[in-house]
């Protein structure tokens, strides 16, 4: 069933993957490793790096996921292999 | 009956809105009414029977007339589960009672630190949109082992994963029944070993008759309640303290105090500084957070909360929905917990003596009165106002500092509305809402169990050609039995099964992951390669947990050269062990604890706490499973074709029950 529209929709699907687990990377792991620096900026009583662990991080996990069902749904629907 | 069930429950399907938005109203209701019966003078104890009955009578209710007979309704709840109301019930399944009881809990006692949980119970969800879930639901699987053998070819597979699930699985539902037990004795008075047996029944009221099913509607419904539970304290707290009802934001200005006070109390180890608490270095903080997201992207119960969806589309949108859910109590959780510092902080900023304990902070002693470990003060029990006056006598404390009051973690949760002084009313939410949690948890977790046990072994394994009707039969005394068990253990008060539980997101992640992962990225990985990775990454992963708290000699003894224990505690080490070997017979005992206490404080790889034994667990079963893959023969042609349908959504499930 190796057919090239089927190889395209999952390069594609692909490509979304990693780019979701870069994200996740960046925001689970990067942005804590400089939380240091980052507690030297405090924006209503939060320094900014306590504030990305506690709050910043976990909204960024939920915009990512409703994005993330937006988009393949829409590469779903691109290559005719949604749901009917 | 069957049939009557179906056109009943779609209906039921078409006016969830309608009949949570009537709930939601009707609890709100109810938790007025309490408050208004406890402004009349009705007695603190019969609200606490209030809230706790009319909370499970509800579950119960729900759990009858969910009662089904067909096996996909049993197992997967007819596949009818909307995406958000599957978020909702993710968001109770995933939420235990450690969750709601003791989350805060840690983050007051570890400040940023503690915020490694917060962290690694959401992004973990991240890992299940992306890699697992949408894929599991496209195979169209009962449970997680199904899945395993499908696509690795045999029973053999299956039954590794069956080993994982269970042992993953049962010590945390120990924990859950262990949770209702406790709070049960606590807001009700009965007595510890009767209380989990009723905590055993409101559990299987809601699981038995009605499978997946009946456990769905009970979770959202207890969804609901423990998130009002949850956000009315901490919203409380964030009115009073700073008279804006918005705790997250808040949660600044509570910072800011903090910091402050600790400044001036002259606490040298702050709230906010990172890496400085519990023995968390950077190096543990971020394996744990590690550790903590695969687990959840491997845990049984919370994978087969997906397999209920309507349709691979659907599943995403609703590991969306569960984050969501999940989010608005791990977002308030810092917050509830810098607001108790706060308001602790300043209690002790009021100067605090032994003479006006009891008068300031009653609270404390009733705590430490209902268990001793809870509130220590000056190093001992603060039973009352006399033994806090003698144990600070004997340190020399007249002023007690907040250094010198040690709170449980599991404790800060339940008694924050007494420390803050709300009405009692709050408590008996409180504590409604933490039996909610453990309940819907512990059920998600029995149902995993049942139906591994039910479904893989008896159905798969052992029996293909047994009737529905048989199968179901199985699968509730299964049930029971289990649940039954879960109890049993629950009730001798295990506290080695309590701190057991954070080992099952490692035991889970390193055991699972790999094979569910590749399972689907990868086609050349093949039925020798899984089952070869899953034993070498769960077999490192027991062997570093056991070997690290119950064979801590042996284990600094064959890897010293691993540890990062100081040549002094080395030493001190071989000192012990000499002092062992020279002991008298009766004060062998004595000798033995103290060495083999000091050993655990050094048996590790790297300086790697236990908690994070996945740190190891996890490549080496990615590595070994690529590696035996590679050097034996790839999939047949009819496997690949089968990843590739998996692959994508459109299409009928893969594997089709007898559902008749």
């Amino acid at each position: 069933m190796a057919t090239p529209d089927r190889v395209s929709y999952w390069n594609k699907t692909r490509s979304l993957m990693f780019l979701m687990l870069g994200l996740w990377f960046f925001f689970g792991y990067v942005i804590h490793f400089f939380v240091g620096p980052l507690n030297n900026i405090v924006i209503l009583g939060f320094p900014l790096g306590f504030y990305m662990a506690a709050q910043g991080s976990l909204i960024a996990f939920v915009v990512m996921l409703f994005w993330f069902a937006r988009k393949q749904n829409g590469i779903d629907e691109e290559h005719g292999v949604s749901e009917e | 009956m069957a049939t009557t069930t179906t056109s009943g429950g779609g209906d039921f399907v078409s006016n969830l809105g309608r009949i949570y938005g009537i709930y939601t109203g009707g609890f709100i209701a109810f938790v007025i009414l309490m408050a208004i019966l406890s402004a009349a003078g009705v007695p603190n104890y019969i609200i606490g029977y209030m809230f706790v009955g009319f909370t499970i009578l509800i579950y119960a209710v729900i759990g009858i007339l969910s009662r089904t007979m067909q096996v996909g309704e049993y197992y997967v709840a007819g596949r009818r589960v909307p995406a958000i109301y599957n978020g909702m019930a993710t968001g109770a399944d995933w939420m235990s009672g450690a969750s709601f009881v003791g989350m805060a809990g840690t983050l007051y006692l570890l400040g940023y630190d503690g915020l490694a949980f917060v962290l690694g119970w959401t992004g973990g969800y991240v890992l299940v949109a992306i890699l697992v879930a949408p894929y599991l639901r496209k195979f169209g699987a009962y449970t997680v082992p199904d899945f395993l053998s499908a696509r690795y070819g045999g029973n053999l597979a299956r039954f590794i994963g069956v080993i994982v699930l269970f042992s993953c699985s049962f010590t945390y539902v120990v924990a859950q029944v262990y949770a209702t037990g406790i709070i049960s004795a606590r807001f009700l008075g009965l007595d510890f070993n009767v209380a989990v047996y009723v905590g055993l029944a409101g559990i299987l009221v809601c699981s038995m008759l009605g499978g997946m099913r009946a456990v769905t509607w009970t979770q959202v419904a207890q969804y609901i309640v423990l998130i009002i539970a949850y956000l009315i304290p901490a919203i409380w707290m964030s009115t009073v303290k700073t008279g804006v009802p918005i705790p997250q934001l808040m949660q600044g200005t509570a910072l800011a105090n903090i910091t402050a006070l600790e400044t001036a109390q002259g606490i040298a180890v702050h709230h906010i500084t990172p890496f400085v608490h519990g023995g968390y270095n950077a190096l543990n903080f971020f394996l744990l957070i590690l550790c903590l997201m695969v687990g959840t992207a491997s845990l049984p119960h919370v994978l087969m909360r997906y397999f209920t969806t309507p349709s691979v589309r659907e599943a995403r949108v609703s590991v969306a929905w569960s984050l969501l859910f999940i989010f608005i109590l791990y977002f308030t959780a810092p917050a509830y917990a810098a607001f108790a510092k706060w308001t602790m902080l300043d209690l002790v900023a009021s100067g605090l003596t032994p003479d006006n304990i009891a008068e300031k902070a009653g609270w404390m002693m009733r705590w430490a009165a209902a268990d001793n470990a809870l509130v220590q003060i000056c190093g001992k029990a603060a039973i009352d106002a006399a033994a806090i006056a003698a144990a600070c006598a004997e340190q020399g404390v007249t002023n007690i500092g907040f250094a010198n009051i040690n709170l449980n973690a599991d404790m800060i949760v339940l008694a924050t509305p007494e420390m803050a002084g709300m009405p009692y009313v709050i408590s008996g939410l409180v504590a409604a809402g933490g039996l909610a949690a453990a309940l819907s948890t512990a059920d998600g977790l029995l149902l995993a169990i049942a139906n591994a046990l039910s479904h893989d072994i008896y159905y798969k394994m052992i029996d293909q050609n047994a009737p529905t009707a048989r199968r179901l039969v199985v699968s509730r005394v299964l049930l029971v039995l289990v649940a039954i068990a879960a109890a049993y253990v629950a009730s001798t008060k295990p506290a080695d099964i309590l701190a057991m539980v954070s080992w099952a997101f490692s035991l889970a992640a390193a055991g699972l992951f790999p094979a569910l992962v590749l399972g689907v990225w990868w086609k050349r990985a093949n039925s020798a390669g899984a089952i070869a990775g899953m034993i070498a990454g769960f077999g490192i992963c027991l062997y570093y947990l056991l070997g690290t708290r119950y064979g801590a000699v042996g284990f600094v003894e064959m890897w010293s050269g691993l540890s990062t224990a100081t040549a002094e505690q080395l030493a001190k080490f071989e000192e012990l062990k000499a002092a062992f070997a020279a002991a008298a017979p009766d004060a062998q005992a004595a000798a033995w604890a103290a060495f083999d206490k000091h050993a655990q404080s050094i048996a590790n790889w790297g300086g790697v706490k236990n908690l994070s034994a996945a740190a190891f667990g996890l490549p080496v079963g990615f590595a070994v499973m690529y590696v035996v893959s590679r050097l034996t023969k790839e999939p047949s042609h009819e496997l690949q074709e089968f990843i590739e349908e998996i692959r994508v959504p459109r299409g009928k499930t893969i594997m089709e029950e007898k559902t008749a």
